[in-house]
């Protein structure tokens, strides 16, 4: 079955739904287990307008994030997080309306192999996974499991990508099209990469699937030029640096209410 | 964990050491986990490879810097005191006497030439003991790249003199301040840095750990090591190949370039870890840098840091080939102890008057135990490479000794 609209599951419905209303997509991220009430944050986020929540299952080498995530994880880490007392605690929420995505690195997934994973993930109410360390030639083991145990596997898509490769990938994803916005790790950054326009643009050729633009994005202002030529955007390190500061919930709820009034500013579709 | 099967016939189909199987595979191992953003440039790394180690001319142009410049061929030397005292007969190859000191140079001469062939104007490396950042700023200086080289702080307090010689040939030296501090952290620290420099630079992996085509290229890169010594060996031994070829394992680069040499021989294959850092010997099946490979983990899977006087074994993994061939049962891995490998450096400088690296100290320990404790035979012939000198580490022997 290769068309979309036949597999798409929990997540990527919910998000197609939301995108054809018009509405710009939210993705705010946090690192699991980061504070004590940690899951706080994600009432906030789901207050605030967000549509899918990201949360990081923390690993010892986050090779493809940068300083803010990587001393986010270390937080967490000592903190005693692991992927068991993350779930057990997104478990015990209550539906937030909106699908829980987890992110994490290859290593945590196969642990304790992708099949246990995968149901331990849906056992916790969780949708989507993305694992940014595994590409798409090498993403079968896991979305296999995936897909026995209803999670949806969201690949990522870099500006580096060739041309059928990128089929390959947005064929393969589920959920959404995770766009890769510039060649770095995960960060805020001073302004939108150029190469972000081009990549959601060459997604969208291909296929049909919600695009999330991510890496990078931290401002009201970003998040307003990524919706020009995406269906939505993922900020994580622009909320994590918040809460390595200090911010509550609720500062996060007013953070996130500004992204939220900028994507909905933005009512140029892009299709 | 997985255990190895038993060895049933000396040399097992699959542990010959030739090229991997499709996408980058020994065995269950290898692969390229990387993230999407640094796909395309290994793809292109494994396209130079082979087409440079297909063209003579590439060979031609390596085999001439290793000889002019890196001083290949590097001797086999009897350990004669050594080899009396012990009751069977060593013999070393001297990595030691290469420029540079270590062997790390046969691998970097041949990335430094492909970077060259690529049009790359930087090499990007790891270190952890500094032999392999040294090396890379030497072919980067005798090649007119540029370098810049990743390592941990806490690397960069025991190893003072290498990061002073790096600096001197022009080479950018970056302290790696997260995690433990020491090579992991460069590792993913230059892993980083690749991701936003595809474009002009060429990431110079350091062992056989990485994504493919790194585990394999660096492998290729080393075998000199183990042909030399396989021709040495066939020229001084009546037998014409050692009972045992013996080597260190941090990542595993030059036990696989010794092996390589050897893998289709009746020689047994034996790597030497690092107690605190033994990937092969104690690890279990992770995915870490770019490779599956066998990785020290704790209960949750999180990598645990690896400890080691010896900075160059300061790794919780081990390439993937080497996970291969411990499955296949073609090699054993041992571990030796902090102490066992500060007392055979001593050892072999007032035997032999040589000071050998702490890293290859412990394949030594291993061998001076084992022949102590009968698991050599009297009389048996052993290969041992002798991977660095230890010019770097007298600091570290003097706080201990």
């Amino acid at each position: 079955m290769t068309d979309a609209t036949v597999t798409a599951g929990a997540v990527e419905g919910h998000l197609r739904a939301r995108r054809d209303t018009g509405r710009g997509l939210l993705m705010p991220y946090v690192t699991g287990g980061i504070t004590p009430g940690w899951t706080d944050y994600l009432r906030a986020f789901a207050d605030a307008g967000a549509d899918a929540i990201e949360v990081g299952l923390p690993f010892s080498d986050p090779t493809l994030d940068g300083v803010t995530i990587q001393q986010a994880s270390d937080i967490a880490l000592a903190r005693g997080a692991s992927p068991r007392r993350i779930l057990a605690d997104l478990s015990r929420l209550p539906d937030l309306g909106v699908p829980l995505v987890v992110s994490t690195y290859y290593n945590l997934v196969l642990h304790d192999g992708p099949e246990v994973f995968c149901a331990a993930l849906r056992q916790a109410g969780v949708g989507g996974l993305i694992v940014p360390d595994l590409p798409v030639h090498e993403a079968e083991e896991l979305t296999g499991a995936a897909e026995a145990a209803g999670v949806e596997p969201a690949l990522l898509a870099s500006p580096a990508t060739p041309e059928p490769r990128l089929a390959e990938i947005a064929r393969r994803s589920r959920g959404f099209v995770y766009a890769v916005s510039l060649m770095g790790t995960t960060g805020e950054r001073a302004a939108l990469a150029d190469s972000a326009a081009e990549l959601t643009e060459r997604i969208r050729r291909v296929t049909d699937r919600p695009v999330l633009l991510g890496f990078g994005i931290s401002t009201p202002d970003q998040a307003r030029e990524a919706r020009r030529h995406a269906d939505g955007v993922v900020v994580g390190a622009a909320v994590m640096r918040r809460v390595l500061d200090g911010a509550g919930p609720d500062d996060l709820r007013a953070f996130l209410t500004s992204l939220r009034r900028a994507l909905d500013q933005e009512c140029d579709r892009p299709r | 964990m997985r255990e190895a099967p038993p060895r049933h016939r000396l040399v097992p189909l699959g542990g010959t050491m030739d090229g991997p199987l499709a996408r980058g595979r020994f065995g269950d191992y290898g692969g390229r986990y990387v993230p999407e953003s640094l796909a395309e440039a290994c793809r292109e790394v494994d396209e130079a490879f082979r087409e440079a180690w297909a063209d003579p001319g590439f060979r031609a142009a390596l085999v001439r810097l290793l000889a002019v410049h890196a001083g290949r061929p590097t001797p086999l030397t009897p350990a004669e005191r050594m080899s009396e005292a012990l009751g069977v007969r060593l013999y070393l190859k001297r990595e030691d006497l290469t420029h540079t000191g270590s062997h790390k140079i046969n691998n970097v001469l041949g990335q430094a030439l492909l970077a060259v062939r690529m049009g790359r104007r930087r090499l990007i490396a790891e270190t952890g003991a500094g032999q392999h950042g040294v090396a890379t700023a030497t072919a980067a200086a005798l090649l007119g790249l540029e370098a810049t080289v990743f390592m941990g702080e806490r690397d960069i307090e025991r190893q003072a003199l290498n990061v002073f010689r790096m600096r001197m040939l022009g080479a950018e030296v970056v302290p790696v301040t997260t995690g433990s501090r020491t090579l992991k952290d460069a590792t993913s620290e230059a892993m980083r840095h690749w991701v936003g420099a595809t474009a002009d630079s060429h990431y110079c992996v350091g062992s056989v750990i990485g994504p493919d085509p790194y585990p394999w290229m660096v492998r290729e890169f080393q075998r000199v090591i183990g042909e030399e010594a396989r021709g040495q060996c066939a020229a001084e031994l009546r037998t014409g190949v050692p009972d045992y070829v013996v080597a260190c394992v941090g990542g595993g680069s030059n036990a696989a370039g010794t092996f390589a040499g050897f893998a289709d021989t009746s020689a047994r294959l034996v790597g030497v870890e690092a107690e605190g850092g033994a990937g092969a010997a104690r690890g279990r099946l992770g995915v870490l840098h770019g490779c599956r490979s066998l990785f020290l983990q704790d209960g949750d899977g999180q990598i645990v840091q690896a400890h080691s006087i010896a900075a160059g074994l300061d790794y919780p993994g081990v390439g993937p080939e080497h996970a291969h061939l411990r499955d296949l049962g073609r090699a054993r891995y041992v571990t030796v102890t902090d102490e066992e490998a500060a007392e055979a450096a001593v050892r072999l400088a007032r035997a032999e008057g040589i000071v050998p690296a702490l890293e290859s100290a412990h394949a030594l320990a291993w061998v001076i135990g084992a022949a102590r404790g009968g698991e050599l035979p009297a009389g048996s012939t052993v290969l041992m490479t002798l991977s660095g000198r230890g010019d770097k580490d007298v600091s570290t022997l003097k706080e201990l000794l």
